[in-house]
């Protein structure tokens, strides 16, 4: 056992934060797009009322176990089946079923109203990297490029790598070429898979989308405060799974538009081999 | 008059069991094939466990330092498989041929050759599932869920698992026709169906699941067959097939599966708590008709297995729907329990302790699913550790702990002897609280943003892995307090009355412990 490690395990004996690990939120992050916001919300009335069913029925269960006790002397009553309280325990939990099933609609029907973005972002999962194309309205390409974890993972991620995960602040996470998105803008993104099923997550983004081979899922974004968004491969696709990251760089509209208009005529072609393809993908594609 | 005679001299004869490892080769009793699938699943626990201490030992750090990341995913992958088709229902069927002739009036089950082929299908399968580890290229590494098209990446072990799978399916559907036909046919006369006791009835109802289901699986991995070796394309988007299709059939396999596994833990807790609160059951009739209702709806919920797979709002609304309205027998069932505890007079063997464990543990697994049904929530919580808390807090919190309850309670009628309480209260302690710190935790990692299935993760998830995996270390050690315990218990201990627990009813606590080889040879009055 290295010292670092032998320092990471008094901290957790300690329960303090390890050095160098920045602090992880114990819950769901609010995000920043519409959707992540309704995520969150659900989760948090779910959260609430659950905790309020957890402290009347838990309660009853820790009082009745400290007081219903053969060694406090107490006699066992001999009651039972009573149907007024057996229809009762059947309607409440409707009623808070209902009370977070309605809420819920609402948002999921707000989530799957793909209408109205005018940029439209194909994305392909591959084992394991991703592929980004930017679209037209009209769906023609427009600029793409592949995006795979970045080097500094990559040297200490094998079994025996010589170097620390420790020593690399995104080990995981950080890509060679991040997605750019602008802000305050309705983003459709298109997701698909190229091999086996992949999908693509964005915690901040209030969820996933399933890529599969043969289908494209959508999902739709609309950033309002720019930023960098990390996020991974949410579906198992073999020995990879844990090595295809996702970074997404908000920047504000304008700039965004400004920074597509830059690459969109690029030649392809020089622009893959800059992302630096992979042996595996490029000879799929001859 | 004479040959008569002469028949029930032969039929005397016939009774004991016969000498040696052939005893339990061919054995044809009830007993000793409930025992030889108990002692099954407890060698499964232990191989299934150990591979669940590889993964948390790759888990308690960032980096690779114990295994590359192909053999990580065979271990998740047979993890799954195993403790579910190799511990957790090869248990509970133990349970069924120990008590449901026992507890229904029976002498045996009502096809007992059957029964015993039911039984070695099951050792095959299972031994032909782990001896993939041994194949070039490993054992399966898709997850137990095997999703089209990655399983047919699988290399030479992909045939075989589909074998296998069949195998322990046939073993499944045999054994449910023997329950099933040993309920209908074998009771006691007096023994109505709506007297037999929850046990026999969760088992009866998760006997028409498991026909129901098991074809469909065995229907949707030779159709993986075929894609792989008959050039068909079921799965395969490249010749007009979707891999969305197989989805759909896993899980409508996989989600009453779910409930096949803890439908009859349900019933092992419905006889324990009214034993140890020595009250009746609070509502026999609902509890009755919610396992009927929570068996029914559960075919029409797997969908919300498949809610970031691209369906269509009116899908998803439908199966977010049906999933909340499941919550409502099981409720049922929850406050059921509770009231039966309510002001009982209760005393807390290890089975009792094991039972309130279920209890608090269940919930919290119960509540974390509601969570999940909500499909935008859902959007963010699946695939993640949300879900490997929530799923463990219902099969480990859940199963387990009633599969521990069952067995402490029904261990001294099956060896005579009274297992060792002081080493059960441990082996509750132990395994409550590190099950916590080996399960709570993932729910905020899955809240932070940390997949599943993955054999390494970014930094700043190592604290609450480490402490997981602590957790999860402590779990497996005390797991040997209660193998020690077992056996123990089979050769000595103190010797156990008929009635063991002051508060029981029922028949089987009517026949001596241990409960000789035949019971209810002539049926027994029912009360």
């Amino acid at each position: 056992m290295t010292k670092t490690n032998l320092a990471r395990w008094i901290a957790v004996a300690f329960l303090a934060a390890a050095p160098g690990a920045r602090a992880m939120d114990l819950n769901m992050p609010r995000g920043v797009t519409p959707m992540s916001h309704g995520a969150y919300d659900l989760h948090m009335l779910a959260f609430w009322i659950m905790l309020g069913i957890a402290v009347v029925v838990f309660g009853a269960m820790i009082w009745s176990i400290i007081f219903h006790r053969r060694s406090r002397g107490h006699e066992a009553a001999q009651f039972h089946e009573n149907t007024k309280l057996e229809v009762a325990w059947s309607i409440a939990p409707l009623v808070l079923l209902l009370a977070m099933a309605i809420p819920a609609s609402i948002v999921l029907v707000h989530d799957q109203d793909y209408h109205g973005a005018q940029l439209k972002v194909r994305i392909t999962g591959y084992q394991w990297l991703w592929h980004y194309q930017y679209l037209t309205p009209s769906a023609k390409p427009i600029y793409g490029f592949y995006s795979r974890i970045a080097t500094a993972s990559e040297e200490r991620m094998s079994l025996g790598s010589k170097k620390s995960p420790w020593t690399d602040k995104h080990y995981l996470e950080d890509v060679d070429h991040p997605l750019v998105v602008p802000t305050h803008e309705k983003v459709l993104l298109l997701i698909t898979s190229g091999d086996v099923i992949h999908s693509w997550w964005v915690p901040k983004f209030g969820g996933k989308q399933d890529a599969i081979p043969g289908f494209v899922t959508q999902m739709w974004i609309n950033v309002d405060k720019p930023g960098v968004y990390r996020g991974v491969c949410n579906q198992v696709c073999g020995a990879g799974h844990a090595y295809m990251p996702i970074v997404v760089v908000a920047k504000p509209k304008a700039r965004f538009h400004k920074w597509l208009k830059s690459h969109q005529h690029a030649p392809t072609a020089g622009t893959v081999a800059a992302a630096g393809k992979p042996a595996l993908v490029a000879e799929d594609e001859q | 008059m004479s040959n008569e005679a002469v028949a029930h001299a032969g039929h005397e004869h016939a009774h004991g069991p016969a000498k040696g490892i052939m005893r339990w080769i061919t054995t044809t009793n009830h007993k000793d094939i409930g025992t030889l699938y108990l002692v099954f699943a407890l060698i499964m626990f232990f191989v299934g466990g150990a591979m669940a201490m590889v993964i948390r030992s790759e888990l308690a750090e960032p980096g690779l330092q114990v295994v590359d990341p192909a053999f990580f995913n065979q271990m998740m992958t047979l993890h799954g498989l195993i403790m579910i088709f190799g511990v957790l229902m090869p248990a509970l069927v133990g349970f069924a041929n120990w008590m449901v002739p026992m507890q229904v009036g029976a002498p045996d089950m009502a096809l007992p050759r059957l029964n015993n082929w039911s039984f070695w299908l099951l050792v095959a399968g299972m031994t032909m599932l782990v001896s993939t580890l041994l194949m070039p290229g490993g054992a399966p590494a898709m997850g137990w869920t095997m999703y089209a098209p990655q399983v047919e990446q699988t290399p030479y072990a992909f045939p075989f698992m589909i074998f296998a799978v069949h195998l322990m399916g046939i073993s499944s559907i045999l054994g449910s026709i023997n329950i099933i036909a040993t309920i209908l046919n074998l009771r006691a006369p007096g023994m109505k169906l709506l007297k037999m006791p929850l046990f026999v009835w969760t088992w009866f109802v998760t006997a028409f699941l498991l026909i129901v289901i098991m074809p469909v699986l065995a229907g949707g991995v030779t159709m993986l067959l075929f894609d792989r070796f008959f050039d068909t394309s079921f799965f395969s988007p490249a010749g007009g097939g979707s891999s969305i299709l197989w989805e759909h059939v896993f899980w409508f396999f996989g989600h009453p599966e779910v409930y096949v596994m803890i439908l009859p833990a349900f019933g092992i807790i419905s006889e324990i708590i009214p034993t140890f609160s020595r009250k009746p059951l609070f509502g026999y009739t609902a509890m009755v008709y919610a396992t009927a209702s929570i068996a029914f709806i559960s075919f029409v919920v797997w969908a919300h297995h498949m809610f970031t797979s691209g369906m269509p709002t009116a899908a998803n609304l439908f199966f977010m729907f049906s999933t909340m309205f499941i919550a409502i027998p099981t409720g049922v069932k929850i406050f059921n329990w509770v009231a039966t505890m309510w002001r009982g007079s209760m005393t807390f063997e290890t089975p009792m302790l094991f039972a309130v464990g279920f209890l608090f543990l269940f919930t919290i697994g119960g509540f974390s699913g509601v969570m999940l049904a909500l499909v935008p929530a859902d959007f963010q919580y699946h695939n993640s550790y949300f879900v490997v808390a929530h799923f463990h807090y219902v099969l480990v919190g859940g199963t387990l702990m009633a599969i521990f309850a069952g067995i402490y309670y029904w261990l001294p009628k099956w060896t005579g002897h009274m297992y060792h309480e002081g080493l059960g209260k441990w082996h509750f302690w132990l395994s409550v609280i590190s099950f916590n710190v080996l399960f709570f935790p993932q729910h905020f990692l899955g809240l932070a943003g940390m997949p599943r299935r993955v054999p390494d993760y970014a930094l700043q998830f190592t604290d609450l892995n480490l402490i997981s995996s602590i957790g999860g270390f402590v779990f497996g050690a005390t797991q040997l307090i209660f193998l020690y315990n077992v056996i123990r218990t089979v050769y000595r201990g103190k010797q156990a009355t008929a009635q063991v627990w002051d508060g029981a009813h029922g028949l089987e606590w009517t026949v001596p412990s241990p409960a000789p080889y035949h019971t209810f040879e002539e049926a027994p009055e029912v009360p």
